[in-house]
C-alpha cells in the first residue's frame, strides 16, 4: 500500500488544497503546519501555474499571488523537501510545468545528439525524479486525461509515484474503467460540472459518481466545492473515503488575517464532519474498503 | 501519409496529432464532449452526413459571399517585379475569413443539439463571425474577450452586441486572447452538455486543429483553382500571416502536398525551382523586437512559431512563448487578432518539418503595409494581413541589399515570380488604432489627418 492509500485507511482522509508560495515560501510552510494540526491527512499543495484552466477565480488569484511572488518549481520541490510533517504531499499543478521542468536542459541535450526536439518523457522523468527527491507522493494534473498520460505513469511507476486522476460528473462508464485502471493513491471524484470553487452544498452529481465508483478498489476522495464540515460529513456518509478542500482554505490565506488559526480550526470543523459522516454509514460497508 | 486521405476517410482518422504536436490535453469533465464532438466532426465534417457538408456549403456561398477573388495587385506586382495576387478573404461577409470556420462550427452545434454556443475572441473578428453566424442560424451566442482587446476593438464589440451576442469581459492577466480562451474553456467545463465551444483558430484539443483546417481549407480550394486559370499555373509561394493560424492552415491547406522539404542547406546552391512546388510562409507578429523579458513574463512580439518551446497549452502539445521554467509569457502585437503565445499545432509540426517556413514582420512594418495597400490598391487590410502584405516588402528589401550576403538574396529568391497573398481581413475595425500608432511612431506612409483640425 502506497503512503497516499496508507492514509485513507484508518478512518476519512481530510486533504486540505493550499498554493504553494501564496503569498509567500514561508508562509506557505506555516499553513501547512497548521493543516496538519487541525487533522489534515494527505496535504494537496498547488504548484502554480500561468494559465489554471481547471480552476475557478478563488485559485487563480491564489496563484497569481505565488507567481507575483516569484515562486518557481524549484523553489516548490526545496519548499516541500523542508517541511516537517508526517503526512504525505500530493502535488497539483498542470502538464506543461512538469513537460518543461528541466527543459532547457533536456532540449540542448536532444538539440546536440538526434536535432530533434525533446520528447516528452525527459522533462517528465527530470520532474518526477526531483519530486520523489523532495518527498512528494503524488501528482494531481487536471489537465492531463488518461489519453496523454502515459510518459507520466511510466516515470511515477519508475520512482514510486502516484498518479490521481479526476473522475468528472460527465466521465462515462467506459471512461470510468480507462480511469481507473490508470489511477493510484486515490480517485479525485470532481462533486460538480465547472471549475474549482466555494459551494454552498453538496450537488446531486456527488452522489451518482460516488454510486459508480463503489466497486473499485482505490479509496475516493471528493472535491470541487467542499467548504464546510457538513459537506464532509454528507459526502463521507454518502460513501467517499476523503474530502478534498481548496478553496474555502485559499479564501482564508486571501484574507490575511489570523491565517494559520483559522485554517487549523476549519481543518478540525472539516475532520470532524467527516467523522461524523463516518458514524452514518451502516457498519458492513465501512470495513468494505 | 497525406491529410487529404485523412479527410477520405481511411486510415488515420483517430490520430489526434501531427507528428508530435496536438493532441488532447483537457481537464477529464470535457473529454466525453471531445469525444462526442470528434464523432460528430468524422460524421458530419469528413462523411458529409445528412448532407452537412452540402448545407455548410450552401451558407458559405448565400449568407457569405463564396467564392471571394483572387485579385491580381497591379501596382504590388509593379513594385515588387513579380506577379503579385490577393486572396480577398475580406470581401467574406463580415469581413474576415473567421466566418469560414464560425458558420462551419455553428451549423454542427446544431447539428449536434446543442443550444448554446460560447466563444473567445482577440481582435473580435471571431467574435463577430461567431455572432453573426449565430443570429442567422438562430443560436443563444456568448462571446468571452480580453478587457484590454475590447478597447482596442470597439467596433467589434458593437457588432457583437447589436448581434444580440453577450460580451463577457475578461479582466485577468493581460486581458487578450489567452485570457478569453482560460475563461471560455471554464465555461465550457461548466456547461458542456448544452453547450459547443466555437474555438477561432486552428488551436485547442483534437479535433479543433483538424476541424478549424477542414472549414478555412476552402480558401485555398478556391484559390488553387483560381491562379490555375489566371497564370496557368500553381503559384512559386503563398503568404499569410499566423495568429492561432487558422487563415494560414486556410491558406495553406491544398498546397501543403506541393511543398517541398527545404533541406537544411538548399539555400547554398539554388537550383532552378521545381514548376510545381510551392514555398508557404507564415508571416507572425514581430511586435517591437524578438528578446523577451523572462523576470516580468513578457515577450514583445507573437512569434511563436519562429522562437518558441514546446510545450502544452489549451489543449494542445505545440510551439509557446514560455520561460525556463514553463510559465506562459505575456505576448505582443499592435495587433489584437495575432497577439497570442501559443500556435496551432499541424503549423508547428510543418514548421519543424521543414513544409512552412516561418518569418516575422514587426509593428512599424505592419502599420507601413497597412497605408501602402490603402494607397497603392484602395485595399485597407486588417493589421494582422497588413503582416502578411509587409512580409512583400521585406523580400524585396533584401534582395535590394542581397550584395551583402548569399542568405539574404535567396531568402527574397523564396518567394518567387507568381506569389498568392491572403488578405485574412479588412481594416475598418483598426482604424483607431492604425491614427493613433501612426502618429505616435512617425509612420512615414501615414496620412496626415489635418483635415480634422
Ligand atoms: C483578419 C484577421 N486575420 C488573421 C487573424 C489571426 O488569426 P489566425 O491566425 O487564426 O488566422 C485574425 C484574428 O482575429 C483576423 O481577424
Amino acid at each position: 500500500m502506497s503512503e497516499l492509500e496508507a492514509a485513507f485507511a484508518d478512518e476519512p482522509a481530510l486533504i486540505p488544497y493550499v498554493v504553494a508560495g501564496d503569498p509567500g515560501i514561508e508562509e506557505t510552510k506555516e499553513y501547512v503546519r497548521a493543516l496538519v494540526r487541525g487533522g489534515a491527512d494527505v496535504i494537496e499543495l498547488g504548484l502554480p501555474f500561468s494559465e489554471p484552466i481547471a480552476d475557478g477565480p478563488t485559485i487563480q488569484n491564489a496563484i497569481q499571488r505565488a507567481l507575483s511572488g516569484g515562486m518557481t518549481p524549484d523553489d516548490y520541490l526545496e519548499l516541500v523537501s523542508g517541511l516537517d510533517v508526517d503526512v504525505p504531499v500530493v502535488c497539483m499543478t498542470y502538464y506543461n510545468l512538469i513537460y518543461q521542468y528541466g527543459g532547457r536542459e533536456a532540449q540542448r541535450a536532444s538539440e546536440r545528439s538526434s536535432g530533434g526536439t525533446p520528447r516528452d518523457e525527459e522533462g517528465v522523468e527530470a520532474f518526477v525524479s526531483a519530486a520523489a527527491d523532495a518527498g512528494v507522493s503524488g501528482l494531481i494534473v487536471p489537465d492531463l486525461p488518461v489519453e496523454e498520460s502515459g510518459p507520466l505513469r511510466l516515470a511515477c511507476d519508475e520512482y514510486g509515484l502516484d498518479l490521481v486522476f479526476i473522475i468528472a460528473p460527465t466521465t462515462t462508464d467506459r471512461r470510468k474503467r480507462r480511469i481507473t485502471e490508470q489511477a493510484s493513491g486515490f480517485v479525485y471524484v470532481q462533486a460538480r460540472m465547472g471549475t474549482t470553487g466555494a459551494q454552498a452544498d453538496v450537488s446531486g452529481d456527488t452522489h451518482d459518481s460516488l454510486a459508480r465508483l463503489a466497486e473499485s478498489d482505490l479509496p475516493k476522495a471528493v472535491g470541487f466545492g467542499v467548504s464546510a464540515g457538513e459537506h464532509a460529513r454528507e459526502i463521507v456518509s454518502a460513501g467517499a473515503d476523503g474530502v478534498v478542500v481548496g478553496s474555502a482554505l485559499v479564501d482564508i490565506v486571501a484574507s490575511g488575517e489570523n491565517v494559520a488559526e483559522r485554517l487549523e480550526s476549519k481543518a478540525a470543523e472539516l475532520k470532524s464532519g467527516a467523522r461524523e459522516g463516518e458514524q452514518e454509514i451502516p457498519e458492513p460497508e465501512r470495513t468494505s474498503n | 501519409m497525406s491529410d487529404t486521405n485523412d479527410m477520405n476517410g481511411a486510415s488515420g482518422m483517430n490520430e489526434t496529432k501531427f507528428g508530435e504536436y496536438g493532441g488532447q490535453y483537457v481537464p477529464e469533465v470535457l473529454m466525453p464532449a471531445i469525444e462526442e464532438l470528434q464523432s460528430a466532426y468524422e460524421r458530419y465534417v469528413l462523411e458529409n452526413e445528412d448532407g452537412f457538408m452540402d448545407e455548410f456549403r450552401r451558407h458559405l456561398r448565400d449568407f457569405g459571399g463564396r467564392p471571394t477573388p483572387l485579385q491580381r495587385a497591379d501596382a504590388l506586382s509593379e513594385r515588387y517585379d513579380r506577379e503579385v495576387y490577393l486572396k480577398r478573404e475580406d470581401l467574406l461577409h463580415g469581413g474576415a475569413h473567421k466566418l469560414n470556420n464560425a458558420l462551419g462550427q455553428v451549423l454542427l452545434a446544431k447539428y449536434m443539439g446543442k443550444e448554446r454556443i460560447v466563444a473567445e475572441t482577440g481582435a473580435g473578428q471571431h467574435g463577430t463571425a461567431t455572432a453573426m453566424a449565430a443570429s442567422y442560424l438562430d443560436i443563444d451566442c456568448e462571446v468571452f474577450m480580453g478587457r484590454t482587446d475590447i478597447n482596442r476593438q470597439r467596433p467589434n464589440v458593437f457588432r457583437m452586441r447589436t448581434h444580440d451576442a453577450e460580451v463577457n469581459p475578461v479582466d485577468v492577466g493581460s486581458g487578450t486572447l489567452k485570457e478569453a480562451i482560460n475563461e471560455t474553456m471554464r465555461d465550457w467545463a461548466t456547461n458542456v452538455e448544452d453547450t459547443h465551444y466555437v474555438i477561432g483558430s486552428v488551436v485547442g484539443p483534437h479535433p479543433f486543429p483538424k476541424m478549424v483546417r477542414d472549414f478555412q481549407s476552402v480558401i485555398s480550394e478556391e484559390a488553387r483553382e483560381q491562379i490555375r486559370k489566371k497564370a496557368g499555373r500553381l503559384p512559386d509561394s503563398v503568404v499569410a500571416c499566423a495568429g492561432g493560424g487558422s487563415n494560414t492552415m486556410g491558406a495553406f491547406h491544398n498546397f501543403v502536398d506541393d511543398a517541398e522539404p527545404r533541406s537544411a542547406n538548399r539555400s547554398s546552391g539554388h537550383g532552378p525551382r521545381d514548376d510545381e512546388s510551392v514555398s508557404l510562409f507564415a508571416v507572425e507578429a514581430g511586435g517591437s523586437g524578438l528578446t523577451i523579458d523572462e523576470d516580468e513574463g513578457v515577450a514583445p512580439h507573437s512569434a511563436s512559431l519562429s522562437s518558441g518551446q514546446d510545450g502544452v497549452l489549451h489543449g494542445a502539445r505545440t510551439k509557446l512563448l514560455q520561460s525556463g521554467d514553463g510559465q506562459i509569457l505575456e505576448s505582443h502585437s499592435v495587433s489584437a487578432g495575432l497577439d497570442y503565445s501559443g500556435v496551432g499545432p499541424e503549423l508547428a509540426h510543418l514548421v519543424e518539418t521543414g513544409r512552412v517556413t516561418p518569418v516575422n514582420v514587426g509593428d512599424d512594418a505592419a502599420l507601413e503595409a497597412f497605408h501602402r495597400l490603402s494607397k497603392l490598391e484602395g485595399i485597407i487590410p486588417a493589421l494582422e494581413s497588413s503582416h502578411a502584405v509587409a512580409y512583400l516588402e521585406r523580400a524585396a528589401q533584401r534582395a535590394a541589399d542581397g550584395s551583402s550576403g548569399h542568405d539574404q538574396r535567396d531568402e527574397a529568391d523564396e518567394l518567387g515570380d507568381l506569389v498568392i497573398v491572403n488578405v485574412s481581413g479588412r481594416g475598418d475595425k483598426d482604424l483607431d488604432t492604425v491614427i493613433e500608432e501612426s502618429a505616435k511612431r512617425g509612420i512615414d506612409a501615414a496620412p496626415s489627418m489635418e483635415v480634422f483640425e
